[in-house]
């Protein structure tokens, strides 16, 4: 049904009744909603039992609300759509906290429905009631309490347009229990437009000039750019392709921004920040001219502010005002849609005839070439052990040229694979960059797995994290989501490990797993697969394997336990000065300012 | 970042929707990332828009400051933030209720005083006096100084509100 055709329907009965619930259900589905990701309780009965009538919305029953907050995640990140989800009031709603938290850190859409004790219990100390507006302000990006049922369809919609425009990010809307019982003509979203909420979208005039201008004089300028490129949509990092092929600049990115330029590109530097590459970092301390494009200057990619790029004139794009001068003042900022704004410095330069300074840049590039001759992501392979490094090339060469999407946990694992595997398109990597939270990538992957059923979907882990969200397996196994969790394994919270000999002594406190299941037996459990890989020769073939079975897979790929993540910027140090390897870092002074940063 | 010590105190008005938790979303804004707020006051202003007015006295770097308007402008249900202090000259108004108790000499003096700041009472009785001023914030701060040593006891202050000089609205 088009939209138009829509709208016609609407017209001809206006005043179609329905009850609370049946009015979330009929705006899901207005509002284009195929998934939902939830779990029922009492709250949230009367909109069960309308969806257990709905039949063209699909719930995925996750086993805990966390699991389903980050499916949601997953699902947006890899189509671009919002990601829905529905829980029931206090705990399903302080569950759901953790996920909501971490969409908003990484600038999901999403909608979260919460169910709540009827209206006039609340404030009463009722069962499983909970604050849930209270607790989730700070951590959305607008939520409503609807008490009255004549706001409902409204709210609904309101819900959707805020999650998605803008900056996008995760809102939820609380419904008390009588409300979903109570009737009334339900409104459709032609309707309805929120009365103030309209963030710019469009650049200022004038200031894309001045920045196309200041590009083109620089010298040794360089593209730093992040997740606002993949937000503003697949037009945007073909627009970003275009304008680093024009000016033949190089280019790097954040954690959350990997894949809107391909790694394959000729002028990749590869990521930035504190497990980035030499080549990247020192490029963002060297150059002239920064050209920040949807990325937020945050102190895992800066490092020590007041040393970070000191010589450079600096440009910067986000739709968000806030971001603006945060955590580095910049010299000409552009407030508007990513994909708007370098479509027009794309246009500005083409118009303008203008031309990099080709002397100066090859010079800059003859400078790349000698810190990328460092070969900063070059490890001590071995014959006995499997490298965690390894394992990433392995996985990053079988499923090559397959249509493949990665989520991550958070941790070495998940540094090593921003690091070594590479992403040709934006959408292809799901990871919990903002907020970083231990067990995202299994849930995220069933998420990521249900919008592109034929599709690898593969969750690199770490046996620390996926036992945080481990259940998910469940809901990956009831609805047939062959997803492959592929757990680097080596006992630590690898991550905390590498902390703790660097900047405490060696003193390993609580950071080792003393026990573990057996993640073959517990994976056979759940009615998936398990596989094991414990030496170097074996790991092709059961990656293989893996990819070959149609079924969830958790693969424990036991790795060099030792093994730390380098590159890396020390806390409290600037970008210049990184630490390469093991031999390093014993030299390396890690002061009580380092130690004090997180 | 060239960070700047400098604390500048800056009135701020935000207009926002007049819905429920707008408050708490300013309020929490503030508090969850660590700004200071000197004084608050908070009213509708517009019953037919359902639009609320927050005047807010805040202090802070000119970097903090700047984060605090850009902060607040991206809340949903605000409309407008004004920094009355950097966007355009504004006229700030405070108005407290000052009671000061005690006799002879001190009570003809508090009576004196008063008169000079334009106080007016509002309450009297034979031991007491609830003083009444309008001003901003600087000479309610003088006034509540000069009546500590004549027997205050209780203050009672609105924060502040503010507006633009000449025709236009904020």
């Amino acid at each position: 049904m088009d939209k138009d055709d829509r709208n016609t329907r609407q017209a001809a009965a206006p005043a179609l009744e329905m009850t609370g619930a049946q009015m979330v259900i009929r705006a899901l589905k207005d509002q284009g909603v195929t998934y939902i990701f939830g779990y029922p309780g009492g709250a949230v009965l009367p909109i069960y039992d309308a969806l257990f009538a709905a039949s063209d919305i699909v719930h995925v029953l996750v086993r805990h609300e966390q699991g389903a907050v980050h499916a949601a995640e997953g699902y947006a990140r890899s189509t671009g759509k919002p990601g829905v989800v529905l829980v029931t009031s206090g705990p399903g709603a302080t569950n759901a906290v953790t996920g909501i938290t971490d969409a908003l850190m990484d600038s999901i859409p999403l909608v979260v429905l919460t169910g709540q004790v009827a209206t006039h219990l609340i404030g009463n100390d009722a069962f499983q009631e909970a604050d849930t507006i209270g607790i989730t302000r700070p951590c959305t990006k607008h939520n409503w309490l609807v008490k009255d049922i004549d706001d409902l369809a409204r709210i609904l919609h309101e819900a959707f347009q805020i999650a998605v425009s803008g900056r996008p990010g995760p809102v939820v809307v609380d419904i008390p229990k009588d409300v979903q019982f109570k009737k009334r003509p339900y409104v459709g979203p032609a309707a309805v437009a929120h009365r103030t909420y309209r963030p710019p979208t469009e650049p200022k005039p004038g200031v894309i000039e001045k920045a196309v201008a200041l590009m083109a004089e620089a010298r040794r300028p360089v593209f730093y750019t992040g997740g606002g490129i993949v937000n503003a949509g697949p037009a945007a990092s073909a627009g970003l392709r275009e304008l680093v092929e024009l000016t033949g600049f190089p280019i790097t990115s954040t954690l959350m921004g990997l894949g809107a330029y391909p790694a394959s590109g000729p002028n990749w530097l590869g990521m930035l920040g504190m497990h980035g590459t030499y080549e990247a970092n020192n490029a963002m301390h060297d150059c002239d001219v920064m050209i920040c494009l949807g990325a937020r200057f945050d102190d895992r990619v800066t490092g020590r502010t007041d040393a970070f790029s000191p010589g450079s004139k600096k440009i910067h794009l986000d739709i968000d005002a806030s971001q603006i001068n945060k955590n580095i003042r910049v010299d000409l900022p552009i407030v508007a849609d990513a994909g708007k704004a370098i479509a027009a410095m794309v246009r500005v330069w083409k118009a303008r005839k203008y031309a990099a300074n080709g002397a100066a840049l090859k010079q800059w590039w003859a400078q790349i070439g000698r810190w990328r001759a460092k070969r900063c992501l070059d490890y001590k392979p071995s014959s006995a052990v499997i490298k965690p490094q390894y394992a990433i090339d392995r996985l990053y060469e079988m499923t090559r040229g397959r249509d493949v999407y990665i989520t991550t946990e958070v941790g070495q694992h998940q540094m090593w694979a921003a690091q070594r595997f590479k992403f040709e398109a934006p959408n292809r990597w799901m990871t919990s960059g903002g907020l970083g939270t231990m067990g995202y990538g299994l849930p995220a992957a069933v998420g990521v797995q249900l919008a592109h059923p034929e599709s690898l979907v593969i969750d690199i882990a770490g046996e620390a994290s996926v036992q945080m969200t481990m259940q998910e397996i469940g809901t990956a196994v009831q609805y047939d989501l062959p997803v492959k969790i592929f757990i680097l394994n080596n006992r630590y919270m690898g991550m905390v490990r590498q902390w703790q000999q660097l900047l405490h002594g060696s003193r390993y406190s609580h950071s080792y797993s003393e026990t573990l299941p057996d993640f073959v037996k517990l994976a056979e459990a759940f009615g998936a697969a398990g596989f094991v890989a414990e030496r170097p020769d074996e790991l092709d073939a059961k990656i293989a394997e893996m990819i070959a079975v149609d079924k969830p897979v958790l693969f424990d790929c036991r790795v060099d336990q030792k093994e730390n993540c380098y590159p890396m910027i020390p806390s409290g140090a600037p970008h210049n000065e990184m630490i390469l390897s093991d031999a390093e870092d014993e030299a390396a002074e890690l002061g009580e300012a380092g130690k004090m940063l997180v | 970042m060239q960070q700047n010590n400098r604390t500048e105190r800056h009135t701020i008005a935000v207009l926002a929707d007049n819905e429920a938790g707008v408050l708490a979303r300013v309020v929490g804004l503030f508090s969850g990332r660590g700004y200071n707020i000197e004084s608050l006051t908070v009213a509708e202003v517009d019953p037919a828009r359902h639009t609320s007015r927050i005047t807010i006295v805040t202090s802070g770097t000119p970097e903090v400051l700047e984060q605090i308007r850009a902060q607040l402008g991206r809340l949903v249900p605000v409309h407008r933030v004004v920094d009355w202090s950097i966007d355009k000259p504004g006229i700030e108004r405070e108005m407290a209720l000052v009671k000061v108790a005690g006799a002879g000499e001190k009570r003809v003096e508090a009576l004196r005083m008063a008169d000079a700041f334009r106080a007016r009472p509002v309450d009297t009785t034979h031991t007491s006096f609830v003083f009444e001023i309008t001003g901003s914030p600087s000479k309610l701060d003088s006034f509540i100084d000069l009546m500590r040593p004549l027997g205050l006891v209780e203050v009672s202050r609105t924060g502040v509100a503010a507006i633009s000089r000449g025709p236009e609205a904020m």
